[in-house]
């Protein structure tokens, strides 16, 4: 699979959620500079792909941090330059629409 | 392509509940975006660190000709009916229930949040000389208590927002 492949929407995240698997998970981790997707970001990643599927946008970072057993701080280190927008895009689901 | 902004150093200069929180989600929004922030609390803005304050703080329905009841496309509070006892208290627990919707966090929290996410939390010296506050009646979130002379060295490269 390259890149090209892929479709995109206008932030360069996935166009289709179909296309998501455990492998463009690791190549869009790669475009933001995460070499390696351990344990706790999959974590994250289910965790932001679950909210989607119920509530049809990713969760707030508070959500994630509440829920998740994942905490800001850890967040942050986890998913350095802007957690929320950089999981979503691993997890193959557009850029989050909220403001917090 | 436009160079993107790095750094934003906001400045919360008011006490009510109206008057901090728009720093904090611009705040928070930088870290999200992974800017790098800093928040400067000065005059009644000191109050959303201030152990005893935080939690306490209002809606000011006084003063704000803004102000509609029940929400932004109804009809203006008069001024006086504004100053009715319980009407700030009102205003607020109205306010708040809104915000818990959209998943934003009480004052308290949300320092805790936007502190654990990186941006570095400071007092105004002036304020707090003559307030007659000192460091052990703030949260534990404020890294320091600092002159303006040293809120402009840190905001060296910043942009700076002032609310």
């Amino acid at each position: 699979m390259s890149e090209l492949t892929l479709a995109r929407d206008a932030d360069g995240n996935l166009a289709n959620k179909a296309d998501w698997n455990e492998e463009a998970a690791l190549m869009l981790a790669k475009e933001e500079g995460i070499e390696l997707l351990n344990e706790r970001r999959w974590v994250v990643i289910n965790f932001m792909r679950k909210v989607f599927e119920e509530k049809g946008d990713a969760p707030s970072i508070r959500r994630l941090t509440k829920e998740s057993g994942i905490n800001t701080k850890e967040l942050y280190e986890l998913f350095p330059g802007g957690p929320a927008k950089k999981a979503a895009k691993i997890a193959g689901l557009p850029k989050p629409k909220g403001c917090i | 392509m436009k160079e993107p902004i790095k750094k934003v150093s906001i400045v919360v200069s008011r006490g009510s509940l109206e008057g901090v929180y728009p720093g904090l989600i611009m705040a928070n929004g930088a870290r999200m975006e992974g800017i790098e922030a800093q928040l400067f609390f000065t005059f009644f803005g000191l109050y959303a660190v201030l152990e005893k304050k935080m939690d306490k703080l209002k809606v000011a329905t006084v003063g704000n000709p803004a102000m509609c009841v029940p929400d932004a496309m109804g009809p203006g509070l008069p001024t006086w009916m504004g100053a009715i006892p319980g009407m700030s208290w009102y205003a607020t627990s109205m306010m708040k229930k809104e915000m818990e919707k959209l998943d934003i966090p009480p004052v308290r929290e949300f320092i805790e949040m936007i502190h654990d996410a990186g941006c570095e939390i400071y007092g105004c010296k002036a304020t707090v000389d003559m307030f007659h506050l000192s460091k052990k009646d703030f949260c534990p979130q404020v890294d320091a208590v600092i002159t303006v002379g040293e809120f402009y060295e840190k905001s060296a490269g910043a942009q700076i927002i002032f609310t």
